[in-house]
């Protein structure tokens, strides 16, 4: 059987997307016309010879807080749509399409990324494709949503507590938070520069693995993004778990968790022959920490629009980022303090095993609009409560791939965590996973 | 802290600032900046020596 030109791949896309898109709310600007320019360009070099790149023809979509050339970058905003037009993609945009994938389109974004459930007061919010009444999670919930309802295979997100692999379980799909520093953050709009990641949801871990290969290496546009040669992993992903050590994270990661998320990690670990338990040293307080570091980072980045423009915020962002600017600096400096110590206890864990297993989110899907979670008996408020399982390892930057796993109504993920560099132990991980049944839904 | 030394806080902060606040905006910054403070004190209270770097370090 022969190949689609990725014209005609193209074109399929943008047809589903013309369909499907008016209920999943997934993208803010479809790209049409450079799609359709860029498809045609690969289908002639190649017929005129060129090798087959990576992800030929491969459709993705990204969160609109990166930049598309010709598109005003609104991570989320109204504020932002006053912004004159991106001049550059991003760098990982760039890299992607080297790489052969053909850019479709922005997506629906939880604004300025200050959110976990993919709500959107200007935009609406995106909806989950496994029941549209409920949340995609956030802030990347139109990378969920598209990736999720199998729009486009590829979609890149953005993770500064949790908002890829939020997404990802809420949607039931693969994604990868690689190590802080890791992929360039270059031409996308900020959050909390302490700790914003860039990253890939993927609806296979072969695409999850072919686009962070794709993405690796050096940017001096980013000064966070490290001085190391690319380490491909997707030649790798076939050794699985063999001789790994794997343990399932105990204490905190089971306080509050509902039984669909302790029975999805019990899967995962079942699956992977895990049955040791470990505890990460002071999870609770890494949380507060990184929840002092995201407000008040982020209020010194918006407190020029919270002095202007306050008004044009969404209300549930701007209260938060004004109480953030109003926090003493000795705090935050406190918190940065505990950051390096707790990186260390975490590391130590590390000589003695190469994953841990953790949930992903405390529940699946909630219904859009909701504002209460029921965390172990507790009722508490639903947007901040979302990222507990997140936020205490994207605060150290330690790699992670979430991976869906199938609930008797919806999904919800499983966060596969190596220490720093190792991306290629849970994408490998995630790949003997998903050889023995846990795929995207 | 009591809710009207929260207030105070709120107030003496935004002025310094120079961010006007509405005041129906009141109710949830008081709330936030609460959940703010507890989540600070709970990192404070993890004792580190005086020597403890803090995770950004700055290269020249």
């Amino acid at each position: 059987m022969s190949t689609p030109s990725a014209l005609a791949t193209i074109e399929a896309t943008l047809a589903d997307i013309e369909a499907r898109n008016p209920i999943l709310n997934a993208f803010t600007a479809v790209t049409a016309d450079r799609a359709r320019a860029r498809a045609a360009d690969l289908d002639a070099s190649r017929a005129a010879g060129r090798a087959k790149l990576p992800l030929e023809g491969m459709p993705f979509a990204v969160k609109n807080l990166i930049d598309i050339a010709g598109l005003p970058t609104l991570a989320g905003s109204k504020i932002n749509r006053s912004r004159p037009p991106a001049e550059e993609d991003a760098t990982l945009v760039t890299r992607l399409e080297a790489a052969g994938a053909i850019l479709v389109g922005a997506l629906n974004m939880g604004e300025y990324a200050y959110d976990f459930t993919g709500e959107n007061v200007h935009d609406g919010p995106s909806r989950n494709p496994h029941d549209t009444t409920r949340m995609t999670g956030g802030s990347s919930g139109g990378s969920g949503a598209t990736v999720g309802g199998a729009l486009v295979p590829l979609a890149l997100g953005s993770d500064t507590n949790g908002s890829i692999r939020v997404p990802a379980s809420f949607c039931g799909v693969f994604g990868l938070k690689a190590t802080f520093g890791r992929l360039s953050r270059a031409g996308s709009f900020p959050f909390v520069a302490s700790l914003d990641h860039l990253g890939p949801l993927a609806r296979t871990v072969d695409d999850l693995a072919l686009a962070y290969d794709a993405m690796q290496g050096p940017d001096p546009a980013d000064p966070v993004c490290v001085d190391r040669p690319i380490e491909p992993v997707t030649d790798l992903l076939a050794r699985g778990t063999d001789g790994l050590r794997i343990a399932i994270l105990g204490g905190y990661f089971h306080q509050g968790a509902t039984q669909q998320a302790l029975d999805a990690v019990a899967s995962v670990a079942s699956a992977l022959g895990a049955t040791r338990l470990m505890e990460l040293p002071e999870p609770a307080r890494a949380r507060a920490a990184a929840f002092v570091i995201t407000t008040t980072e982020g209020a010194a980045l918006h407190l020029d629009r919270l002095r202007t423009r306050a008004g044009d915020f969404d209300p549930a962002v701007r209260d938060r980022l004004i109480a953030g600017a109003l926090l003493p600096a000795s705090l935050v400096t406190r918190a940065q303090k505990f950051r390096r110590w707790y990186r260390e206890a975490v590391l130590k864990l590390f000589d003695d095993v190469d994953i841990l297993l953790a949930p992903a989110t405390p529940c699946s899907a909630p219904l859009i609009g909701e504002t209460e979670l029921d965390l172990g008996g507790e009722v508490v408020p639903l947007r901040p409560n979302i990222g507990i399982y997140t936020q205490p390892i994207s605060f150290i930057g330690l790699p992670v791939a979430a991976v869906p796993v199938r609930g008797t109504s919806l999904p919800i993920g499983v966060q596969l965590i190596a220490a720093p560099w190792r991306e290629d132990l849970v994408l490998r991980a995630a790949w003997q996973l998903e050889q023995s049944g846990f795929r995207s839904v | 802290m009591q809710d009207s030394e929260l207030d105070a806080l709120i107030d003496a902060g935004t002025h310094a600032l120079g961010i006007r606040i509405d005041p129906s905006w009141r109710q949830e910054i008081r709330a936030s900046l609460a959940v703010t403070l507890r989540f600070a004190a709970l990192v404070e209270a993890h004792n580190l020596p005086d020597e403890a770097e803090p995770a950004p370090v700055f290269r020249a």
